[in-house]
């Protein structure tokens, strides 16, 4: 059964596992977070589960939002996202998820969105190499060819300089290390996408090993 | 709030680590898994630095077995170590004993020191 929570990238450190080998985890503030609606065939003509996390002071939260979350009875959250559960009657709304639905060893998919970079060239972007240094080159960190003459244009989806970073990026089939259910605390093996305290989407490993 | 990366941090950290510097000479005693079996192994040499802060501190030893220099790297809060036990303290002037590695016999040796 698929299960989603959501959490805060706090940062990185390292762990020892029962081996004795440094593992290398991302420490993650999941949950609770709250279900504020259930969408169901009926009513919205698909299935899904809303959750919510964080908090935000009363004076800035508008009248449609303050009305959403009195009508599922919860506390009003910052952050909204939908996911897609298999079986929607086991969430009712106003019910708290907990860190404690993953175990330790499961596997998972974290999105998030990840660190803007502006706009930086082919070599970062794309990971192209670099033109000679020396020898008369003036073609150092330069695109290179824009493709063939023939075509007499340039193809879309070329690679060029432009924009990176700060889109939705989700790392697949991290293992979970260990899991605080006291202090909502789960560490995850590897990194995970963004910045620190940015927002994470944490789902049950589509693919798995 | 607390920094909670420093509290798991601050969980793995040995506090029964004797104090040893860079010229000590210590005989780190690590576990081996041989199998399903568990030994513990003794390496004995030179420390030549201390790299690193917290969790992430890690010392190197030194010793000559059979004429070849062995280095050997160590986490120092690592769980394969069961003790570390300091044989001599030594008289240096650097942090970092890399020199060593070019002198052998008698221009290796390291003067003691007696530390209170």
């Amino acid at each position: 059964m698929p299960k989603a929570l959501l959490g805060k990238k706090l940062g990185m450190t390292q762990v020892f596992n029962p081996d004795g080998k440094i593992v290398p985890v991302t420490v993650v503030s999941a949950g609770p977070c709250v279900v504020t609606q259930v969408k169901t065939d009926a009513n919205d003509g698909y299935e899904a589960v809303q959750i919510g996390i964080g908090s935000v002071k009363p004076i800035n939260i508008n009248k449609p939002m303050a009305g959403h979350f009195r009508k599922a009875n919860v506390r009003v959250c910052r952050y909204l996202r939908e996911i897609a559960v298999g079986n929607i009657a086991d969430y009712q709304s106003g019910q708290e998820i907990k860190v404690d639905i993953f175990s330790v060893g499961d596997f998972i998919d974290v999105s998030g969105v990840s660190k803007g970079k502006g706009f930086a060239g082919s070599i970062k972007r794309w990971n192209k190499s670099r033109g000679p240094m020396g020898h008369g080159s003036k073609s150092h960190r330069r695109p290179a060819s824009a493709g063939a003459k023939g075509p007499a244009r340039v193809f879309k989806g070329k690679h060029s300089p432009g924009r990176m970073g700060g889109e939705n990026v989700t790392i697949q089939n991290l293992e979970i290390i260990k899991i605080d259910v006291e202090r909502n605390l789960m560490l995850v093996k590897g990194a995970v996408p963004g910045p620190k305290e940015g927002l994470l989407l944490i789902q049950s490993a589509v693919k798995s090993i | 709030m607390t920094n909670l990366i420093d509290v798991i941090e601050q969980e793995q950290i040995k506090s029964n680590i004797p104090k040893f510097y860079p010229g000590d000479t210590v005989q780190v005693h690590v576990k081996v898994v041989e199998g399903t079996r568990e030994r513990i192994q003794v390496f004995e040499g030179v420390v030549i630095r201390r790299k690193g802060g917290g969790i992430r501190e890690t010392f190197t030893v030194r010793r000559i077995a059979y004429g070849v220099g062995v280095e050997r790297t160590f986490p120092l809060h690592s769980p394969k170590i069961e003790k570390i036990v300091v044989v001599r303290h030594g008289k240096v002037r650097r942090a970092k004993l890399y020199y060593l590695r070019k002198l052998t016999g008698k221009a290796a040796r390291i003067k003691e020191v007696r530390r209170s």
